[in-house]
């Protein structure tokens, strides 16, 4: 293997939106047969760069080299072509159709008119052999978990003959344990011969799995190190210019009072098998409970009942003294419940209208936001501007709409008006899900804030990190049940990854 | 009326939270309203020119000169009695276009205005013939019950649509039709009041007490004051109110404001029996001061022309009263026009480019407004610029 060739070189790459530069002076330089990670924050401009390796928009300045032959790439199929292959963040796959079947659309081998399946069944079976993956061909994709679609992802780039693959944030989707077979496979790979461009910002896994590390930062390329040759904080610092938040650390303690009491919920699914389980647990004042799971095993559903959306079929929710198991959403949020919903944009903001609409959405029936039947805007607006002050929303001014702003702005702001009608009990799903490391620490602070004062918090994240150091306890949420309670001292990612994929916890007491 | 636009520029729209097929045409119709007063204008008339463009081109195309077209247009439009016709004629729009524009702020596309103030010009005239009252508290109650009428009848698609989850506009289009046989059926077999020795068929017509006054002698009716505090109504309620901010809000994102508490169930409900309630209202210049009875005089097209009046008006208080005007005009000069040797269809043909004009340039112009507003805020907060 010829080490010192290189798969991909990326010369002064620049590419620009109307209004913005995404990428200007970018070098890269990947070695074949190497496992090449680029990391940097999110919005630092990898995801646009990958974009125009793969032909999906061409650079306004700067050359594409593969295999030391330069490369003008119109479109995906010219990037396939050449022997590049993307594995997307988000997997795209038809449900209903068989794994060989999702494997070869687009690209069916045909002898007269017919599809020959059997030829691309034992092309496939070779190419699982080399690579050491294993996917059952002839089961429907709709069965698979997400680490199984995602080697369905890579089988369907590797059949198409890429010898370059590009892993847009592989891991995001993915529990420990999935992580460790993703990078096992990636290791084959590279052994036979490929080569791989790993995009990430978690910095551990990087560390662990690549040869080379590009650093991204606004929008440009400012280092390359090798993974010996750097420490985790050091790497963090080239990142974001400075240091990794972190979300530990407490110094009041938990009270005594129970605010809200979760006592066999059980939720009606879509079909025969209950979205939720006999979900019980307590949350106490200035108490942050987390709950770590994998998406989709009831987190969402969780919440939904909590605030009135949902109706459970069994159990009671008690929330300061008070069993609102039957109480209207807005009588939930008027006694002092707030959320911080899953996805900001469905559930939490009016896109279109000015932020100080939307920090009033939800609290428009506070007296001091009325004059009578009509809102009195000038104070809805002077508290908009509050919030956005003691969040640190980045923007102009109140009035403009919600769709300019970052989604990190935008988070904060929902944080912000969800902290500022004085909850006692806060729902909040993914608080800083794709925002970025400024954002975070921030949110991170002020909810540590809130519930130094008190605020009982129920924390969902699929962000193991932030359960792990913001909890006081941690629930492992699988299959719409809580299959195990941890202490933050004993919770480690692995530990946690376990419990979400369905491990059984041992009852120790 | 033009301050309202300077002060809510950036009233949410129903722009992209829309699931399906028929929603997201809605949304097509209701547009992005987060932009200035001038935009919006400078937006509207644009379309207005380029429909009289595009018309004058078809004009052209059969032979006629529509420079000659259009300047008869405006030479017959703009005499006195010609100007009053097009603010009467404007009333009913206006007034069915505010009904059409409740339901669009809630995202609801409400194409049973047509039906509802059928339902509302009936049950009026036939409780209205057989009661007594002074005439403020005659009148009075004959809005209420044309107000009522309107509002049930646009509860069921709302009911449909909360317990059963039917399209309101597959549920009004039908409704639509039913209402012109429910009346029909009424009227032939309830309500027709013979008088001995007259051909006329009509309700019984309402007691004088009933009628409402004109300003200009059969040129006007003072039903005009009643459409213009509809108009102020909506204002209040949709732009300022705590009701109206909630009703806007869950025509944004039914799903953020759900999550925040506003219940988008009875907000379906109760923003359709309000546009209901509006629809009754738009044919009582036809009850009150023209006709007296109804009979198969009875107006047609209010609803549909409610429609364009709000769409092309913007759901926004100032710009339906204009919009209303610039129909009210349309409809007027149609007849003279015949007269000269245009055929007047072409006033259809006018409007029908306006629709399609108002829908495309409000779209390319939102677009284009999203995207400065972005870039600009970007850029005034001198961020690094770098995108994902």
């Amino acid at each position: 293997m010829a080490t010192d060739s290189l798969a991909v070189q990326l010369t002064g790459i620049e590419k620009r939106f109307p209004g913005v530069i995404a990428n200007h002076d970018v070098n890269l330089n990947v070695r074949a047969g190497t496992i090449h990670a680029i990391v940097g924050e999110n919005g630092a401009g990898k995801s646009t760069l990958m974009k125009t390796l793969y032909g999906m928009h061409q650079p306004e300045a700067g050359t594409i080299s593969v295999f030391g032959e330069h490369k003008v790439f119109r479109s995906p199929s010219d990037a396939i072509d050449a022997g590049i292959g993307m594995v997307h963040q988000h997997f795209m796959l038809a449900d209903n159709f068989t794994v060989l079947e999702n494997i070869i659309l687009g690209y069916e081998p045909i002898k007269g008119g017919r599809v020959q399946y059997d030829q691309a069944r034992l092309k496939l079976q070779d190419i699982m052999a080399q690579s050491g993956t294993h996917v059952d061909l002839d089961a429907p994709v709709s069965d698979l978990g997400v680490g199984q679609r995602q080697r369905v992802e890579i089988l369907k780039v590797l059949f198409r003959g890429a010898r370059i693959l590009i892993l847009d944030e592989p891991t995001a989707v993915l529990v420990p344990q999935e992580v460790d077979e993703l990078f096992s496979n990636l290791h084959r790979l590279v052994a036979d011969g490929a080569t791989i461009i790993f995009i990430s910002h978690k910095l551990d896994e990087v560390l662990t799995v690549s040869d080379d590390i590009t650093v991204i930062r606004d929008g440009t390329t400012v280092a390359e190190v090798k993974p010996d040759g750097v420490t985790r904080s050091k790497l963090a610092e080239l990142m974001v210019g400075s240091e990794l938040p972190s979300p530990h650390g407490r110094a009041s303690e938990v009270g005594s009072a129970v605010r809200l009491s979760v006592t066999g919920i059980t939720v009606a699914g879509l079909g025969e098998k209950h979205a939720l389980e006999d979900v019980t647990f307590e949350i106490h004042e200035g108490e942050v409970l987390g709950i770590a799971g994998v998406e989709g095993n009831g987190q969402f559903e969780l919440c939904e009942t909590i605030i009135g959306l949902t109706k459970p079929i069994e159990g009671s929710i008690v929330m300061n003294g008070d069993n609102i198991t039957h109480a209207s959403p807005h009588h939930r949020l008027m006694s002092g419940l707030s959320y911080i919903p899953f996805d900001r944009h469905r559930e939490g903001l009016l896109l279109d209208a000015p932020l100080w609409e939307n920090t009033l959405l939800g609290r428009d029936g506070d007296p001091q936001f009325l004059k009578g039947p009509f809102i009195n805007a000038a104070a809805a607006k002077a508290d908009s501007r509050e919030v956005i002050e003691r969040f640190d929303v980045r923007t102009p001014s109140e009035l403009v709409p919600a769709y300019a702003l970052s989604g990190g702005n935008q988070q904060k702001l929902l944080v912000g008006r969800e902290l500022s009608s004085h909850p006692n009990v806060l729902i909040a799903a993914h608080p800083t899900r794709g925002v970025d490391i400024g954002a975070q620490a921030a949110i991170w602070e002020k909810l540590r804030a809130a519930r130094d004062a008190g605020l009982a918090v129920l924390l969902i994240s699929a962000d193991l990190e932030e359960v792990i150091g913001l909890s006081d306890r941690i629930l492992v949420m699988f299959d719409g049940h809580i299959n195990a309670h941890l202490t933050p001292a004993e919770a480690t990612p692995e530990l946690l990854g376990t419990y979400m994929t369905g491990g059984v916890q041992e009852v120790a007491s | 009326m033009s301050e309202p636009i300077a002060t809510e520029p950036n009233a949410p729209s129903a722009e992209g939270t829309s699931a399906n097929a028929v929603s997201k045409l809605v949304s097509l119709f209701t547009g992005r309203s987060q932009q200035s007063a001038l935009v919006t204008l400078a937006s509207s008339l644009a379309a207005v020119a380029i429909a009289l463009v595009l018309a004058g081109i078809l004009l052209w195309a059969t032979g006629k000169s529509p420079f000659d077209a259009y300047s008869k247009m405006l030479d017959a439009g703009l005499t006195n009695d010609k100007l009053l016709e097009t603010t009467q004629r404007a009333t009913p729009l206006i007034v069915a276009a505010v009904a059409v524009a409740i339901g669009f702020k809630m995202n609801l596309f409400n194409i049973g205005v047509e039906g509802q103030y059928l339902m509302g010009v009936f049950w009026a005239a036939v409780v209205g013939a057989y009661i007594h009252l002074p005439s403020v508290l005659h009148i009075g109650l004959i809005f209420l019950v044309a107000m009522a009428a309107g509002a049930l009848w646009a509860a069921v698609p709302a009911i449909l649509k909360v317990k059963k989850g039917v399209n309101e506009v597959i549920a009004t289009i039908m409704l639509n039709t039913i209402t012109l046989s429910i009346i029909d059926w009424a009227f032939q077999e309830q309500f027709r009041y013979e008088i001995p020795g007259q051909l006329d068929v009509k309700t019984k017509v309402l007691p004088t007490t009933a009628w409402l006054p004109d300003l200009v002698k059969n040129r006007l009716s003072s039903f005009i004051i009643v459409a213009l505090v509809v108009v102020l109504a909506f204002w209040l309620i949709v732009y300022k109110s705590k009701f109206g901010f909630r009703l806007r809000a869950s025509g944004a994102n039914a799903v953020a404001a759900r999550t925040a508490g506003i219940s988008s169930n009875s907000m379906i409900v109760t923003s359709m029996v309000m546009s209901g309630a509006i629809a009754g209202l738009a044919g009582m210049t036809y009850l009150l001061s023209t006709s007296h009875a109804y009979g198969p005089t009875r107006p047609e097209g209010y609803g549909f022309n409610g429609i364009a009046v709000a769409l092309l008006g913007r759901n926004h208080p100032a710009g339906i009263i204009v919009a209303g005007l610039l129909w009210g005009f349309l409809d007027s000069v149609a007849g003279p026009l015949q007269i000269a040797d245009i055929p007047q269809s072409i006033v259809l043909v006018i409007k029908a480019i306006i629709l399609l004009t108002v829908v495309i340039v409000n779209e390319v112009v939102g677009r284009r407004v999203a995207k400065r507003t972005a870039d600009r805020t970007a850029a005034q907060l001198t961020l690094p610029v770098v995108a994902a």
